[in-house]
């Protein structure tokens, strides 16, 4: 572990701060746009690998590691922040750090310099935000700092790319010359019974972590001393270390000396004494522009109304900057499914490509301008400021049901997809609040149920207003969004209550000032977040839709496929004008593919699950519908285009699809659907966990299939019921 | 020694002691909330039951419930 080169001979350099200091846009100023996303050892945490050249040191390896106030945090996140500095768990220990250190934020963010440089680990110092601190009329004495600290410090300006070089400069110098950059501890702990604890605890420091070094062995037995307790998640400490770390802390706690308050105060001191200096104001301190702004955002009143205005602006937003793009992306993945129909002779091939493969990969794009613009909306919510005050106002709601206002931002990303919200649960510090959110978030209105909603409404639910200026159709979509929402916030409370018991768990937000954007950032959080839908859920949407295909397809019917062979040289023959026959021609394969789909597995399932789907109004075919449904809530929609023999290359907006679903009846003549059978889908899709990525993506991040099997039924009894109270309700009221 | 809970906005005064429980006294410590460090009350939200305090250069917003075991020197 102490050797400077890797296995490959690239030496590693790992970027590593406080949150939102900066890291992410160092990173990409160090390395350009060559990013490579790995997994970190053990966890499905992504891991941001780049390259650099530096003059010296020559190709080097870069990491963007994920942000943490220090080595002790709590969060998935938090903690992988802490293996990859540390070189725990598998990971590598980093050749050098770059320590991204927030200027206006200076002793706080030298706290965790401290503890890295204990570790012993050769560093390099990047202040950022150095703008923002000259704003405020201060000024940062870098020289100063970097005679305390004995190790590089660069002063950056990381939009305007000031002090890249710089800072190449430094890292190269650390990473050639063993003297610079490793000035190690910077205070001691003096006390003598404190002594004594780190002596018992580096005794069992495991020798692969210090390798050999003393110095480093005591770093850790201290970090182990301060940091391990029955609440950290890390798998590779040795039993025997956290033993001998309990002993030690009870014999204090019985002493009534708290070793805590002596380390972090020790290193306080040492912070306070060297780094305050280095701050030189030049103004006196004003008042500012953040906390006016703040005084109108938090206002308990105001705030609150400005809040749910940003809210109305992202839905309107969703609804209408998105459709044009979708209305492309279907228009361009149909062209691709005909250009191949016309190409390729018909054939099981065909049908496999053109319906499995071309419309499952269709089915994950279709999505990506909603879920594209949703995580640039909420991407610029964050990278203002603004996403802190969205927990703050929020918190008072979810402080009842057990949560924290800071619960509700991944369940925000909720209205896109589930499935990176879900990951978006990594940064909350207890795991029993991100188990609870994980939970919650599947019953958020995402933007694949969206289209099934527009189906069924304008299919069932006249286009006339109530009181003159409401108009139905639109009331009901805002009416889904809001149960969606209500239902997700009592089922995190009832599930804090009933499955996930535990003590509260108290808030610390930190409120960062008001900025302008960096496009770029926002720009980046948002393709890493779309990409993250792309790769997690697309594969499985893709996996399902192929199965789907073949649900829907088999057993194959070779005497159907004769029959309607002659049918097609029948109206080849009789029908002269080309586009009657074609026109006729895609009617006859309509209605080859509802034959067959008849007579499919999937219709035998249909059949199968209809008893258990009756009472809530559906029919068979629904049921097969909901059974599409799995692979991504939307392809229920072309699932029935199957059903009703109009075709599968359907969409919400399509006028025929809209007809047949008005037009179906049951054998006796009374039509299957009525806007109560309307109401009681939507309420199933809206409650149900239709969707195998989330089950899939929940699955990845708490490893055990209990959870998604325990998503599952939960959230299918709670359809199952709500949508039998619905229908069997209304039609006890007379309503259908 | 007034606890921050009872201190209206605008004070500035420096932590006296931090007490709640050990892993969040532990976060606010590594945060820089030690004894003697000077603090000033920015905002006290009595409906949200928050409160919002300035320290070292950062905002941070407690509960009210943990912010009554943070005391203040008078």
């Amino acid at each position: 572990m102490t050797d400077t080169r890797t296995a490959t001979g690239t030496p590693l350099v790992a970027i590593a701060g406080n949150p939102n200091v900066g890291k992410t846009s160092l990173f990409n100023r160090l390395t350009g746009q060559d990013l490579k996303v790995t997994n970190y050892p053990g966890v499905t945490v992504e891991r941001h690998v780049g390259h650099t050249r530096l003059t010296g040191a020559g190709h080097v390896e870069v990491l963007d590691v994920p942000g943490t106030y220090s080595l002790s945090g709590r969060s998935a996140e938090e903690q992988i922040a802490i293996q990859a500095i540390a070189g725990l768990e598998g990971n590598q220990t980093p050749d050098l750090l770059v320590m991204a250190v927030d200027s206006t934020q200076l002793s706080r963010n030298l706290y965790l310099v401290l503890q890295v440089l204990e570790l012993g680990v050769p560093t390099v110092v990047a202040l950022t935000m150095t703008d923002m601190l000259s704003r405020r009329g201060q000024r940062l004495d870098a020289e100063a700092l970097e005679r305390a600290l004995g190790v590089p410090v660069v002063r950056m300006v990381c939009h305007r790319g000031e002090g890249v070089d710089e800072l190449r400069a430094a890292m190269d110098r650390v990473l050639t010359d063993p003297s610079q950059g490793r000035p190690g501890w910077r205070w001691r702990p003096e006390h003598p019974a404190l002594l004594e604890d780190i002596d018992q605890v580096a005794r069992l420091v495991p020798e692969n972590w210090a390798g050999g070094n003393q110095d480093k062995r005591w770093a850790f037995g201290l970090w182990a001393l301060l940091s391990l307790d029955d609440e950290d998640e890390l798998q590779s400490i040795p039993a025997e270390l956290r033993a001998i770390v309990a002993e030690r802390r009870a014999r204090a706690d019985a002493d009534g000396r708290e070793i805590e308050s002596q380390v972090i105060r020790g290193r306080y001191q040492w912070i306070d004494e060297h780094a305050a200096s280095a701050v030189i104001s030049t103004a006196p301190p004003a008042r500012s522009r953040t906390e006016r702004l703040d005084t109108a955002l938090l206002h308990p009143i105001f705030g609150f109304a400005i809040f749910l205005l940003a809210m109305g602006v992202l839905f309107q937003s969703l609804f209408s900057w998105a459709d044009p793009a979708i209305g492309l992306v279907e228009t361009a993945f149909g062209a691709i499914a005909n250009g191949i129909e016309n190409v390729m002779p018909p054939s099981l091939a065909r049908d496999f490509l053109v319906e499995g493969v071309i419309a499952g990969v269709g089915s994950v794009v279709v999505f990506l301008p909603q879920i594209l613009l949703l995580f640039f909306l909420i991407g610029l919510m964050e990278d203002t400021g603004y996403m802190a005050r969205v927990a703050y106002l929020m918190d008072r709601v979810m402080n009842k049901l057990g949560l924290h206002g800071r619960a509700f931002v991944p369940m925000l990303s909720g209205f896109a997809c589930a499935v990176p919200a879900v990951m978006a649960t990594r940064t909350m510090e207890s795991r029993r609040h991100r188990m609870i959110t994980m939970m919650a978030i599947p019953l958020m209105t995402c933007s694949a149920r969206l289209p099934v909603y527009t189906l069924l409404i304008a299919a069932l639910f006249p286009p006339t207003t109530v009181l003159g200026f409401l108009p139905v159709q639109g009331m009901l979509m805002v009416a889904m969004y809001v149960f969606s929402t209500i239902i997700a916030l009592i089922a995190a409370g009832v599930m804090g209550k009933f499955v996930f018991k535990g003590p509260q768990v108290p808030l610390l937000l930190e409120l960062p000032p008001y900025r302008v954007p960096h496009w770029a950032s926002v720009l980046r959080m948002m393709w890493q977040r779309a990409s993250l839908f792309l790769s997690e859920a697309g594969r499985v949407i893709l996996i399902c839709t192929i199965i789907l295909w073949v649900l829907l397809s088999f057993p194959q019917n070779p005497a159907l496929e004769t029959d309607y062979d002659a049918l097609r040289t029948e109206t080849v023959a009789a029908i002269e004008n080309p586009a009657a026959q074609e026109e006729a021609l895609g009617e006859l394969e309509a209605q080859e593919a509802n034959d067959i789909f008849l007579q499919s597995y999937g219709a035998r399932l249909g059949h199968a699950i209809e008893p258990v789907i009756e009472p809530l109004g559906y029919d068979w075919k629904i049921g097969v519908g909901l059974i599409g449904a799995f692979a991504a809530r939307e392809v229920f929609i072309s699932t029935m285009g199957v059903v009703y023999g109009v075709g599968d290359a359907v969409d919400e907006e399509s006028a025929t699809l809209r007809e047949h679903i008005r037009n179906e009846t049951y054998a006796d003549g009374s039509p299957v659907y009525t806007p109560l059978v309307g109401l009681s889908l939507m309420v199933f899709i809206a409650l149900s966990c239709q969707c195998m990525s989330t089950l899939a993506a929940v699955y990845r991040e708490t490893k055990a299939w209990r959870w998604p099997a325990f998503l599952f039924t939960y959230m299918t009894l709670l359809a199952w019921v709500a949508s039998f109270a619905v229908y069997q309700g209304g039609r006890a009221l007379g309503l259908g | 020694m007034t606890s921050l809970v009872d201190a209206s906005t605008g004070t500035h005064g420096r932590l006296a002691e931090i007490g709640g429980e050990r892993s969040f006294r532990r976060r606010l410590m590594e945060m820089g909330l030690l004894p003697g460090t000077p603090i000033r009350v920015v905002r006290r939200a009595n409906i949200e039951g928050l409160v919002e305090i300035e320290v070292r250069g950062c905002h941070l917003t407690l509960r009210k419930s943990e912010a009554s075991a943070l005391l203040l020197q008078s």
